[in-house]
């Protein structure tokens, strides 16, 4: 057995995915860089690096508004900041939300007031400057559509390699092909982490297991009301620069962007898919997601499918993530259950959780604590998809 | 290091040459799974046909392992490229 070359330390992070090399890294330059990651696969191996990385801000509630926006501030400086060797591929080029309905348009004229005072650069288009930002759109049906032209969306396994790649030069550690198999707790307090490839003891654990946040909480007898859903996607071949926002819509269902290599990545969510992890509903996942995608974009009825795939989506009751330490389990943390929007926050999430850890002042406020559904404190986010 | 080395070009869609093959290896990167994902060798249209061959005997010589221990990437369906506009016009079964 290869065992870890390291038994104790400050912080163990479970999961190597964006949330938990941000976390690492945000420790690390925090100033507590005896940090370790605990990886069963490689990095970026589960969601992170099968998901569609989009950026966002164009949200419904306030905290999710800055959430995202602080996070797009932080893309924007990441290849400085974390001294990359390959590029994030941070792509600006906005979000073209559509409204199919009277309703969506005014739900999306609310979140754009809000979004507005929170100085987020989004915008009502009309129908002439829709046909201005994407030529080709079929837009029957259409209602309106909003506009924000810092959206975007990043590589993600580059992201969580500039993450890592930096907390490792801070001090940081990082274990992949290791699986946690257990957590040691006592007295309502964590002792230690038990390894395929040996035990770590520490008194902190941050849970940031993805899809797997559910059996990593059971390890140390927390239950988590999160829940794992497959979400499916696909890649093209790629072609000549064609379309240069993200296309999405709530009603419809759909996104569909634009790589900066060409190739289109697309998806919708699953809410009329058969309930099977068969090979047979990725053909039903190509077929439905083709006639979605070549009815609101014609011209790309003749690109060819390199590729698909599935990840998961770990979902809360509000579809929000719960951040931060577990009432009763002293150093047992979480950063979970983000809904299928994890990709875009991490930046800031990583931050947040390094000042919790640390006992620091928070940067921003928030209310994503496991204690609001108890509470009955739900946050009631009306843009998710 | 040699030119001829740093210019041989081991994945064609993805224009990487075998010197860029072996610093990713060096960096630490010493599965298929990350090469493919962190420069894209093998993810174009040719689905790695020649290239995943040449960077796992690469991984498995510098790393000293055998080349049956290096994992194939998953090859994920659809095998051949099939337009969308086909796909939209499938019958359900
Ligand atoms: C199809 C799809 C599209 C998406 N599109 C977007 C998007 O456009 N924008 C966006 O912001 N988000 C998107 N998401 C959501 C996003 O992928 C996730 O929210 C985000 O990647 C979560 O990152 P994470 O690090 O928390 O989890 P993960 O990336 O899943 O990382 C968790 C890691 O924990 C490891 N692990 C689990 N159990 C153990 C154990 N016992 N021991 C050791 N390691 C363990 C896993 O191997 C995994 O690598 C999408 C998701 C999917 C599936």
């Amino acid at each position: 057995m290869r065992r870890m070359n390291k038994n104790t330390a400050e912080v163990v992070i479970i999961g190597g995915g964006v949330t938990g090399c941000s976390i690492a890294y945000n420790l690390a330059h925090q100033g507590c860089r005896d940090v370790v990651i605990l990886e069963k696969s490689y990095l970026a191996s589960g969601s992170t690096g099968r998901c569609g990385a989009g950026i966002r801000q164009q949200w419904g509630t306030e905290m999710n508004c800055i959430l995202s926006r602080e996070s797009v501030k932080l893309f924007e400086e990441m290849n400085d900041t974390l001294n990359v060797k390959r590029d994030i591929e941070f792509k600006q080029k906005g979000y073209l939300l559509l409204a199919y309905s009277e309703r969506e348009m005014n739900q999306f004229e609310k979140n754009l007031a809000l979004q507005n005072s929170l100085v987020i650069p989004s915008r009502r288009v009309s129908m002439d400057e829709i046909r201005k930002i994407v030529s080709y759109l079929n837009l029957e049906g259409v209602k309106g559509a909003t506009f924000c032209p810092t959206d975007g969306h990043a590589n993600p396994f580059r992201v969580t390699q500039a993450y890592a790649g930096e907390a490792v030069r801070l001090g940081a550690k990082i274990y992949t092909e290791t699986e946690v198999l257990d957590i040691k707790t006592r007295g309502g307090k964590i002792q230690g982490v038990e390894t395929d490839r040996g035990f770590i003891s520490t008194e902190n654990v941050v849970n940031a297991a993805g899809g797997y946040a559910f059996a990593v909480s059971s390890m140390a007898g927390i239950k988590l009301p999160v829940k794992s859903e497959r979400h499916e996607i696909l890649v093209t071949e790629p072609v000549e620069p064609l379309l240069d926002p993200m296309v999405m819509s709530f009603s419809y269902n759909i996104y569909c962007q634009q790589t900066p290599e060409g190739t289109f990545i697309m998806g919708y969510g699953p809410e009329d898919a058969p309930e099977s992890f068969s090979i047979r509903s990725s053909r039903y996942f190509l077929r439905k997601m083709a006639s979605k995608v070549t009815s609101l974009l014609p011209v790309l009825s003749n690109l060819r499918v390199v590729r698909q795939w599935a990840g998961l989506y770990n979902i809360t009751p509000d579809n929000q993530p719960i951040l931060g330490e577990v009432p009763g389990l002293d150093g047992f943390y979480l950063a979970v259950g983000f809904s299928g929007h994890g990709f875009m926050i991490a930046p800031m999430v990583g931050i947040l959780m390094a000042e919790m850890i640390l006992g620091k002042d928070l940067s921003m406020e928030h209310k994503l604590d496991l204690g609001r559904f108890e509470r009955g404190e739900l946050i009631l986010e009306p843009s998710v998809v | 290091m040699s030119n001829i080395e740093d210019k041989t070009i081991i994945c064609r869609c993805e224009d990487i040459t075998l010197a860029e093959l072996r610093d990713m290896i060096k960096e630490g990167f010493t599965t298929l799974d990350e090469i493919k994902r962190i420069s894209r060798l093998g993810m174009g249209p040719c689905r790695g046909s020649n290239c995943l061959e040449i960077a796992a005997r690469e991984i498995a010589r510098m790393t000293g392992r055998g080349l049956a221990d290096i994992k194939m990437p998953t090859n994920r369906p659809p095998n051949s490229g099939i337009k969308l506009g086909v796909l939209a016009g499938e019958e359900d079964e």
